[in-house]
């Protein structure tokens, strides 16, 4: 397998409030034999803005991710949520803007970690260990705006000692998105509450999602309600040996 | 002359209902389950199709075509209806329709109305002015009929009882009709068709909408379950259907693709029990139907949708509300809690275009832009987007107000400088700890998140500061 330069772009709340999945992404990609870079001067790809429908001050943050990553060949982002926003909602926010053209190409070279691994480098088997069993909670965007829902499967199809139980409506939003979480928490609450449910009657013992901002609702909603199951990014459980 | 409008501010009743009903647990639940038979049901029809994939594209591109030459459409229509003798009314908005329906009843000197389900009759709320205007109207749809009974708009666009469980429609029932009480399904519809048969035979009047109109043919296509819209058109001496004029597709052949369409994504048949092409009055010679039709064509700012390019797509809709039945905001909050006369996603993107943005944008916000919906759309709306661009609409003109433009304005600068974005994860971090008093309480910043959910505190070194302190 070629060795690959990958460039790492880290959310903002994931570098403030979960850096150990990126520390595992790290992991799991040099153990591949990668090169792991981290353009140093990033921040946010602009989406808390343009999800309120601020997208000119959203395409002014994205510029800012253009430039940053200006000079990368591969992007790995352990979010499917930012990942969509760069790789689909970029070359709109752009439509009208000289840099169109590297919108589109920062676009087409940034993947959500698990689809990077499987359709991007081929990858279905990282090493990894688990024992115990385990259900995924696919994270909206990352299943209906890039289309990935094999890809995480396959990787923990793989990891050896980790059983995979699909739970009822594994494709339901999990309640967060965005802002939406605080301005109808109550909404969002009930949404959660019935993943909870779903989770529950498989009886696993890990909620695994690709999405740190649904795990951050999730995790939240599970602990306030002491429930047992654990919630980990795909990332750290790849990262396991 | 308009009814009175909730006054109470569209997006507070929103918040308030949702509450009301997010801890309802027992009514989400009945909500979901019903919700889930459907999604069975609908699986396995969808599966029976040779490529169902190919056939939304086809529907799409059909009603596509139908709103690219609405104009021509309608012309050719109402020219159609006319030549047969149905009388076709040019309606601008919901004023001039309930006036032009109100003049045919008072011309005929009505008493009594039956009709079958029609979403646009509540879009004008005609039920209220002829109630008013002192007419006897009952609905004919069972679902309609109970809703009536109970004073209550429909929960849904499709299901409008679907919220009632069937101890409740006896409750309604022993009330309201004096009837025996039974919690048996069939005996509580025998209960509604016993009324409701006397009902056909006395109404002067019957309306109904309509879900398709054949431009090539002048035709009205009526799909239903009961049987309750053959009658209603046909017994009555006066039939009247009232349409939006999205409604109107180019070709008769155009209803093989589109009634099994819409068959399969709003209940889950393969086709309705029963489909009706109506095609004008009673012809001399003929037997049966109305001696009268009328075709009340609606636009009320269904042009306003067309002119905006973004999101005319919108006007493919077929009312099928399948984007209802999967969607998890309305699967938590229910039809009610809408306060709009079409519910869930495509209401939340259109009610913006109808009734205006200003009062309506929170329905746009009110969603996790999950995409569910667009998934599952049998005509391919972008609805998810739609309700992005409605956000975006709505900032655009200033309504998010000055603090959240302002919040904006400090997160570009913020992110558009990494020292300060690292400096602000420090200030945060220092903010957390002086904060701590607080926490839990009203007062604190992320109360809101954290009423219902746990928040991790910030992590003791950041990626950021990791990475550069990581071993070459």
């Amino acid at each position: 397998m070629n060795h690959l330069k990958i460039s790492l772009f880290i959310p903002c709340y994931v570098d403030q409030l979960s850096p150990h999945v990126a520390i595992a992404m790290v992991e799991v990609l040099e153990r591949l034999g990668h090169t792991v870079d981290y353009p140093s001067g990033q921040t946010c790809c602009g989406q808390p803005a343009f999800n309120s429908g601020y997208f000119d001050e959203a395409r002014q943050v994205a510029e800012h991710f253009l430039k940053t990553f200006h000079d990368t060949d591969l992007i790995a982002v352990p979010s499917g949520s930012c990942a969509a926003m760069v790789r689909k909602f970029y070359p709109e926010i752009f439509e009208k803007s000289n840099q169109l053209d590297e919108a589109k190409e920062i676009a087409s070279k940034t993947f959500e970690f698990s689809e990077l691994l499987v359709d991007r480098l081929g990858v279905e088997d990282v090493g990894a260990s688990l024992a115990g069993t385990a259900t995924y909670h696919d994270g909206c965007h990352g299943l209906r705006e890039l289309g990935i829902k094999d890809a995480p499967r396959k990787l923990l199809s793989n990891v050896s000692g980790l059983e995979l139980i699909e739970m009822d409506e594994a494709q339901s939003c999990c309640g967060f998105g965005g802002t939406f979480a605080v301005k109808f928490p109550q909404i969002s609450t009930a949404m959660t509450q019935v993943k909870l449910g779903s989770a529950k009657k498989t009886e696993a013992s890990y909620l695994i999602s690709g999405d740190p901002s649904c795990l951050m609702q999730i995790n939240g909603y599970f602990k306030r309600q002491k429930a047992d199951i654990q919630c980990l990014h795909i990332a750290e459980v790849l990262a396991k040996q | 002359m308009t009814p009175p409008e909730n006054n109470a501010a569209p997006s507070k009743q929103f918040q308030t209902d949702a509450t009301k009903i997010t801890k309802d647990d027992d009514r989400r639940s009945f909500l979901r389950t019903s919700l889930r038979g459907y999604m069975n049901t609908r699986s396995l029809t969808q599966d029976r199709f040779h490529d169902y994939e190919s056939a939304r594209i086809a529907a799409g591109e059909i009603k596509w075509e139908a709103i690219e030459n609405l104009g021509t459409l309608l012309e050719q229509f109402a020219d159609k209806l006319e030549s047969r003798g149905t009388i076709v009314h040019w309606c601008d908005n919901s004023d001039q329709a309930r006036e032009v329906i109100l003049k045919i009843l008072k011309d005929h000197e009505a008493k009594s109305v039956i009709k079958s389900k029609c979403m646009t009759t509540e879009e004008i709320h005609l039920n209220e002015l002829l109630s008013k205007e002192g007419f006897e109207v009952v609905e004919s749809d069972l679902g309609e009929f109970i809703v009536q009974l109970r004073d209550e708009a429909p929960y849904h666009f499709v299901f409008p009882a679907m919220h009632l469980k069937k101890e409740e429609i006896s409750e309604l029932f022993q009330r309201k009709l004096q009837a025996a009480k039974t919690n048996d399904p069939k005996e509580l519809t025998m209960i509604a068709r016993q009324v409701l048969r006397e009902k056909y035979i006395q109404a002067d009047v019957g309306i109904s909408g309509a879900n398709f109109g054949v431009a090539e043919t002048g035709m009205i296509s009526i799909t239903e379950n009961e049987g309750n819209a053959r009658l209603t058109t046909a017994l009555p001496k006066v039939h009247i259907a009232l349409m939006g004029i999205e409604k109107v597709i180019p070709r008769l052949e155009d209803l093989a693709l589109l009634l099994p369409m819409l068959a399969t994504a709003g209940t889950g048949q393969h086709l309705t029990c029963y489909n009706s092409q109506l095609g004008g009055p009673k012809q001399p010679g003929e037997t049966d139907g109305p001696e009268e039709m009328h075709v009340v064509l609606l636009d009320n700012h269904r042009t306003r949708l067309l002119a905006d390019k973004e999101q005319r797509d919108a006007l493919r809709c077929i009312r099928c509300g399948a984007c209802l039945n999967v969607c998890p905001i309305f699967k938590n909050v229910g039809g009610h809690t809408y306060g709009t006369t079409y519910q869930g996603p495509i209401g939340s993107v259109i009610t913006p275009h109808l009734k205006g943005l200003k009062n309506w944008k929170h329905l746009s916000h009110s969603s996790s832009l999950c995409g569910a919906c667009t998934e599952t759309c049998p005509v391919k709306i972008d609805l998810h987007h739609h309700l992005l661009r409605n956000r975006r609409n709505s900032a655009k003109k200033g309504q998010g107000g000055f603090f959240e433009r302002m919040l904006m304005k400090g997160f570009v600068f913020v992110m558009r400088r990494p020292k300060l974005y690292q400096l602000s994860g420090w200030l945060g971090k220092i903010a957390h700890v002086l904060t701590k008093p607080i926490h839990g309480t009203k007062l604190d910043p992320f109360y809101k998140w954290k009423s219902t959910r746990e928040l991790d505190d910030p992590a003791k070194v950041s990626f950021k500061k990791y990475w550069k302190n990581r071993p070459k």
